[in-house]
């Protein structure tokens, strides 16, 4: 009876999860690969005609192949931010952690002011504007390292509280101190956390839909949210090919999922508990 | 004796003393140098514009040059007809999508722990759309919200109830936006319950089984009070992105219909948009008033209840 009961639920858990979590799913991918009239009416209906490779190939070859550069301007918007982040993340979690004072102080005071404060958007554009970096990538990769240091701080901070002490003082000992003690010896420590901090800002600054929109407009420096936007402005009745283009800057994220489904989410939780 | 001249030895855990001051010889193992390039980028990219944005939302601006209006801004954006209720409908959005994001959470959380044997896909299939872009998220359930032929109120029809124009409609657009919301970020919640509850230790458990308690009796004496850490995350977490939120609204709605789900956030683009600078900088401002207003004394009071839990 017991066993039953339970298998009832796990029947009814399972149903309500493939309903509320992957029709929106399925929706997507059924529509991407329609033709423009049935796409149109955004249902559940069956392709009449799957259009997989001619979608495929509109999207990319719209608006001057705008896709393709929006794809390479994420991947090196995305990688060199992730690579600032994490360096310059470490090395202030590290101090932060082992140092305390009037300056860790400070310093703690303003990672938090970090996760807290909404950035000042216009200010940050005159600012970039003043650096000659308003409208480039690299005034983008800038933003979304200022914007993410605070969250990758905190969970470096978290890690390195476990990592002991007396590790420091053999490396002295054997005349390591500052950067050298840092990269040789802990840094090297810090691997998981390292790949939680990629996993989770990678994913957000890839995704990232806001920040673009603000400080790279135009198609020079598109990533590949805004193109999304641009589709949806340009092809307002072509339903398919904002559905292809959807699926196309899914995927990304989707292989990160299959690969490290597991390890995001402890990454997520080391940093979300502090209890 | 060499041991200790080597410096501080304070050893694992946290540090409770300080560094001996005026210790000339020795130089900190641990430099400041070390923060240098994060303090710059944070202090140039986001401190300067920061403490900036309180001068130039007094300011007529135009990105070049700036003509001090006092306090004009302001008392612009507060007549605007639609800020108040921008005001009101921010404050709905962050506690909607906070409160259900605790409760689904916790009851995801506790489900996903139990002794379920599709746990393992559960736990992925309620992740994966943390990962999805808010963007294909809006652009999605926009056109599964659909009055006519979206598939919520084809259901609907089904069972016989006329469902509304969720996204069109004024009385339902900024519900129907934060319960998307919802749909996209009960993930992390739930992440974030699963953590909290597999810390709990196992006795507390084999307690309230030897005192013959039942589900409910663990579920309300062990597992609501003992995962308060994790409660106090996802309600810190999801209401600070609660009132910032922007990108979700902007795709679903701009807004609209009307000015009816705007928030803070899409009046400030709008204002941008429009090439009000000042304008858009003083609505910053007061967002930021806003957030620490709530969230610094949330925070105290969810710190104080955490340590008497």
């Amino acid at each position: 009876m017991r066993t039953l009961k339970r298998a009832g639920a796990e029947v009814v858990a399972l149903g309500l999860a493939a309903v509320v979590f992957l029709v929106p799913f399925s929706l997507m991918l059924l529509t991407a690969v329609k033709d423009q009239s049935q796409a149109a009416d955004l249902d559940f209906s069956w392709p009449a005609e799957w259009r997989i490779v001619h979608n495929f190939l509109e999207v990319i070859q719209a608006r001057d192949y705008v896709l393709l550069r929006a794809y390479v301007n994420s991947t090196v918007l995305t990688v060199a931010s992730v690579a600032l982040i994490v360096v310059f993340a470490a090395m202030a979690a590290f101090v932060l952690q082992r140092r305390v004072g009037k300056v860790g102080k400070v310093a703690d005071f303003l990672v938090l002011s970090g996760l807290v404060i909404p950035p000042a958007i216009v200010p940050t554009i005159w600012l970039l504007q003043g650096l000659g970096l308003f409208k480039t990538l690299p005034g983008l990769i800038l933003v979304e390292v200022a914007f993410g240091l605070s969250y990758a701080v905190l969970l470096f901070r978290a890690f390195i509280a476990a990592i002991p002490r007396e590790l420091d003082e053999a490396a002295q000992i054997d005349g390591c101190t500052g950067l050298t003690l840092f990269f040789r010896v802990i840094f090297p420590l810090l691997r998981p956390v390292t790949i939680t901090v990629v996993l989770t800002s990678s994913v957000a600054i890839f995704n990232d839909f806001v920040n673009p929109l603000y400080f790279t407009p135009g198609d020079d420096n598109a990533t590949v949210q805004v193109t999304l936007y641009n589709f949806q402005s340009q092809y307002n009745t072509q339903w398919n090919l904002l559905f292809m283009d959807i699926v196309l800057i899914t995927i990304p994220p989707l292989l990160l999922f299959v690969f490290f489904n597991r390890r995001i989410v402890a990454g997520m939780t080391a940093g979300a508990v502090k209890g | 004796m060499t041991r200790q001249d080597a410096g501080p030895r304070t050893g694992p855990g946290p540090a409770l003393t300080r560094p001996p001051a005026g210790q000339a010889k020795r130089k900190s193992a641990y430099p400041y140098a070390l923060y240098l390039p994060a303090a710059v980028v944070y202090l140039v990219i986001f401190l300067v514009p920061t403490v900036m944005a309180f001068y130039f939302a007094l300011t007529r601006w135009t990105l070049f040059d700036s003509t001090f209006v006092g306090l004009d801004n302001f008392r612009d954006f507060l007549s605007e007809q639609n800020l108040r209720i921008g005001f009101t409908n921010t404050l709905f959005y962050a506690v909607v999508t906070s409160g259900l994001k605790v409760v689904l959470g916790l009851l995801l959380g506790v489900l996903l722990t139990s002794k379920l044997r599709l746990r393992g896909f559960l736990r992925s299939v309620v992740f994966f759309p943390v990962l999805v872009s808010t963007v294909a998220v809006g652009i999605t359930f926009s056109a599964l919200l659909r009055p006519d032929t979206g598939l919520v109120n084809k259901a609907l029809a089904v069972v016989g109830i006329d469902g509304p124009d969720w996204l069109g409609d004024a009385g339902t657009a900024l519900l129907s936006v934060a319960l998307v919301d919802v749909w996209k970020g009960v993930g992390i919640a739930t992440v974030i319950y699963i953590a909290g509850i597999l810390s709990i230790p196992r006795d507390y458990y084999q307690a309230v089984a030897v005192d013959g308690g039942g589900a409910w009796h663990r579920f309300r004496h062990v597992t609501l009070p003992l995962s308060w850490p994790a409660t106090y995350s996802v309600i810190i977490l999801s209401f600070i992105g609660g009132l910032r939120s922007f990108d979700l609204i902007w795709t679903m709605t701009r807004g609209g219909p009307g000015f009816t789900s705007d928030t803070i956030a899409s009046i400030i683009y709008k204002q941008y948009q429009a090439g009000f600078f000042g304008l858009s900088t003083a609505g910053n401002v007061l967002l930021f008033v806003v957030v620490t207003a709530i969230v610094v004394p949330l925070n105290y009071f969810l710190g104080k209840r955490q340590v008497a839990a």
